[in-house]
C-alpha cells in the first residue's frame, strides 16, 4: 500500500477505519490522508465503501473503530458540541443536491447564512448573489430547485455548501445523472472554486478517466480498503492489477451499478 | 433445531420491538427537549400552527357542522320516543364536547395535515435534505420536528372548540330548526348540565391526540425507507396508527378522566 508519509501536513487523517453494516464489513481498515488545499478524489468500484466513508468523513455516520482527525480535531467519537463545531468548516455537497425543495434558490443558499451566523439581511442577499453568480446561476434565485436542471441544480447545491467560506469541501458524485459536457463543467467548476478559496476538497466519483483531469491526487477503493493513493501520476502509472482492471471497466461489482450512474457515463 | 430456530427469531423479533419502542420515545424526549431548548424560531412554529391549524379550519368546520346535523337528527328521532326532545341541546353538546370533537377533528388532522407532515418528512430523508441540515451544524428534530410537536398541540385544542361550537350549531339548525323540536330548552340544557370538567376533559384529550399524531407522523416520516416507496408506506402507516392511537388513547383517557 502506498500512503502519504507527511502526515502532519495532512487536513484530513483517517487510520485503520472500520464500519459493518449486519454482516457486511463495509469499510474494512481505511487509512487516507488527505492533504491541505488540494482536490483528493476517491474513486473504485460500486460497493467499494466510498460513499460510506465520506459519510463518516461528513460525520454522519459513526465508524465502529479507528479514527479520523479532520483539521487537528479528533472526531472519532466527539461529542455533539464537537461534530457541531467540526461541521462549521465543511461544505458538503450531496449526490441528488439536496437542495430543500420548498424554498427558492436564494432561499437555500441563504439558508446557513440565516440559520446559523448573525449577519443582517443585506449582507446576507449580497453574499448569496455573488455564490451565485460565481457558479454561473445568477438571475435564477427566484426559481424552485423543481423548476432547474440537474446540472442546475448541482450548481445551486454547490452554491450552498460554499456560502459559509468552509475549509473543506466534501463532494459526493457531483456529477451523477448528467451528460459530459455538464459533467465536464461541474469538474471545472469545482476545480476554479477550489483554487479561488485555497478550499480542501474530498470528492466521490465515478467519472473515471475524466475525473482525474480535476484532481491532484487519488485514493483508490476495493472491498473496503484505500488499496492506492498518491498524486494522479503516481497512480496512473501503477500495476496495481485490481486499479488497472478497474481502470478498464471490467472491476468486479461493475454490473451491480445503479441505471442512472451507467447512464451518466456513456461510451464506459 | 427448529425449535431453536423459532425460539431465536422470537427472541430477535422481541429485541426489535424493544429497540423500535426505544427509539420512538428517544424521539419524542428529544423533540421535547429542543421546544424548550433555545435557540427558539417562533417563524418555523407560526408556519405550522398554520398548515396544522388555519389550513385544517374550513375541513373541520365542514365535518363539526355534519356531525352536528346528524347528532340533532338521530338525537331528536330518539328522545322523541321518550318524549325529552327538551333534552336535545344537553345531548348534542355533551357528546360533542365529550367525545366527538376531539376524537373526530384529530382523526380530520391527521387525515389531512399529519399524512402530508410524513410525506414531507420522508420525502426529505429520502433525497438527503435531512442529511444536509446535519452537515450544516442544525438538528433536523429541533428544526423539523420540535415545532410540529408544539404546533399540534397548539392547533389540536383549538380546532376541537372550533368543531364543537360548529357542530352544536348544527345540532341545532336541524333539531330545532328543521325537526321543531324546543329551542329554549336546547340552550337552557347545555347551560345547566355542561360543567367546566367537560369542556377541560374534552380539550385536553385534544391537547394529546395533537401531541402524538404529530410524534407519529413525524417519526414515520424521519424513519422512513430511503426510497418512493418508503415514503408512501412511511404515510399509510403514520395516518393508521394515529387513528388507531387516537382511539384506544381516547377510551383509556375517558376511562381516567370521566
Amino acid at each position: 500500500m502506498e500512503r502519504n508519509g507527511d502526515t502532519a501536513g495532512a487536513t484530513i487523517v483517517v487510520r485503520d477505519l472500520r464500519r459493518r453494516f449486519g454482516r457486511q464489513q463495509v469499510l474494512d481498515g481505511v487509512n487516507l490522508d488527505i492533504p491541505a488545499g488540494q482536490i483528493t478524489t476517491i474513486v473504485g468500484p460500486s460497493g467499494c465503501g466510498k460513499t460510506v466513508l465520506l459519510k463518516h468523513l461528513n460525520l454522519l455516520l459513526r465508524p465502529d473503530s479507528g479514527s479520523i482527525i479532520i483539521d487537528g480535531t479528533d472526531v472519532t467519537a466527539a461529542s455533539s458540541r464537537v461534530a457541531d463545531m467540526v461541521r462549521e468548516k465543511l461544505g458538503v455537497l450531496f449526490q441528488a443536491g439536496a437542495l430543500f425543495d420548498s424554498m427558492t434558490i436564494f432561499d437555500n443558499v441563504a439558508f446557513p447564512l440565516v440559520e446559523k451566523t448573525d449577519l443582517s439581511r443585506a449582507a446576507i442577499a449580497r453574499r448569496v448573489l455573488e455564490i451565485l453568480a460565481q457558479v454561473g446561476l445568477e438571475g435564477m434565485e427566484k426559481k424552485y430547485p423543481s423548476e432547474m436542471s440537474g446540472g442546475m441544480q448541482k450548481r445551486a447545491a454547490l452554491a450552498r455548501a460554499l456560502v459559509r467560506r468552509p475549509k473543506i469541501l466534501m463532494l459526493d458524485e457531483p456529477t451523477t445523472g448528467l451528460d459530459p459536457t455538464r459533467t465536464r463543467s461541474i469538474h471545472e467548476l469545482v476545480r476554479t472554486t477550489q483554487q479561488k478559496f485555497g478550499l480542501t476538497a474530498v470528492m466521490v466519483s465515478h467519472d473515471v478517466p475524466q475525473v482525474f483531469e480535476v484532481s491532484d491526487r487519488i485514493a483508490y477503493m476495493h472491498g473496503g480498503k484505500v488499496e492506492l493513493s498518491g498524486s494522479v501520476a503516481e497512480v496512473t502509472a501503477t500495476s496495481n492489477e485490481n486499479f488497472q482492471q478497474f481502470l478498464a471497466g471490467k472491476a468486479a461489482g461493475e454490473e451491480e451499478r445503479p441505471l442512472s450512474q451507467v447512464v451518466a457515463t456513456p461510451g464506459r | 433445531m427448529a425449535i431453536a430456530g423459532m425460539i431465536e427469531r422470537l427472541g430477535a423479533a422481541v429485541i426489535d420491538g424493544v429497540i423500535t419502542l426505544g427509539n420512538f420515545v428517544m424521539f419524542l424526549l428529544s423533540a421535547l427537549i429542543y421546544v424548550v431548548a433555545p435557540p427558539y424560531k417562533p417563524r418555523l412554529l407560526i408556519r405550522q400552527v398554520r398548515t396544522i391549524g388555519a389550513d385544517s379550519l374550513f375541513l373541520v368546520g365542514l365535518i363539526g357542522l355534519f356531525t352536528g346535523m346528524v347528532l340533532g337528527l338521530q338525537g331528536f328521532n330518539t328522545l322523541r320516543r321518550f318524549s325529552s326532545e327538551g333534552a336535545l341541546g344537553t345531548v348534542v353538546a355533551l357528546v360533542l364536547v365529550r367525545e366527538l370533537g376531539p376524537v373526530l377533528a384529530a382523526l380530520m388532522v391527521t387525515a389531512r395535515a399529519g399524512s402530508a407532515m410524513a410525506a414531507e418528512i420522508g420525502a426529505m430523508q429520502a433525497t438527503e435534505q435531512i442529511d444536509a441540515l446535519t452537515v450544516m451544524a442544525i438538528n433536523p428534530v429541533q428544526y423539523l420536528v420540535s415545532p410540529r410537536i408544539l404546533a399540534g398541540v397548539i392547533s389540536f385544542p383549538l380546532l376541537t372548540g372550533i368543531f364543537d361550537v360548529i357542530g352544536i350549531g348544527g345540532g341545532w339548525a336541524v333539531g330545532v330548526g328543521l325537526m321543531g323540536a324546543p329551542s329554549g330548552p336546547f340552550f337552557n340544557g347545555i347551560a345547566q348540565n355542561m360543567t367546566g370538567h367537560d369542556i377541560t376533559t374534552g380539550l385536553l384529550k385534544a391537547l394529546v391526540f395533537g401531541l402524538v399524531v404529530m410524534w407519529v407522523c413525524c417519526y414515520k416520516g424521519y424513519y422512513a425507507a430511503r426510497m418512493a416507496t418508503g415514503v408512501s408506506q412511511a404515510t399509510t402507516e403514520a395516518v393508521v396508527l394515529s387513528s388507531v392511537l387516537i382511539l384506544a388513547w381516547d377510551y383509556f383517557m375517558t376511562s381516567i378522566l370521566l
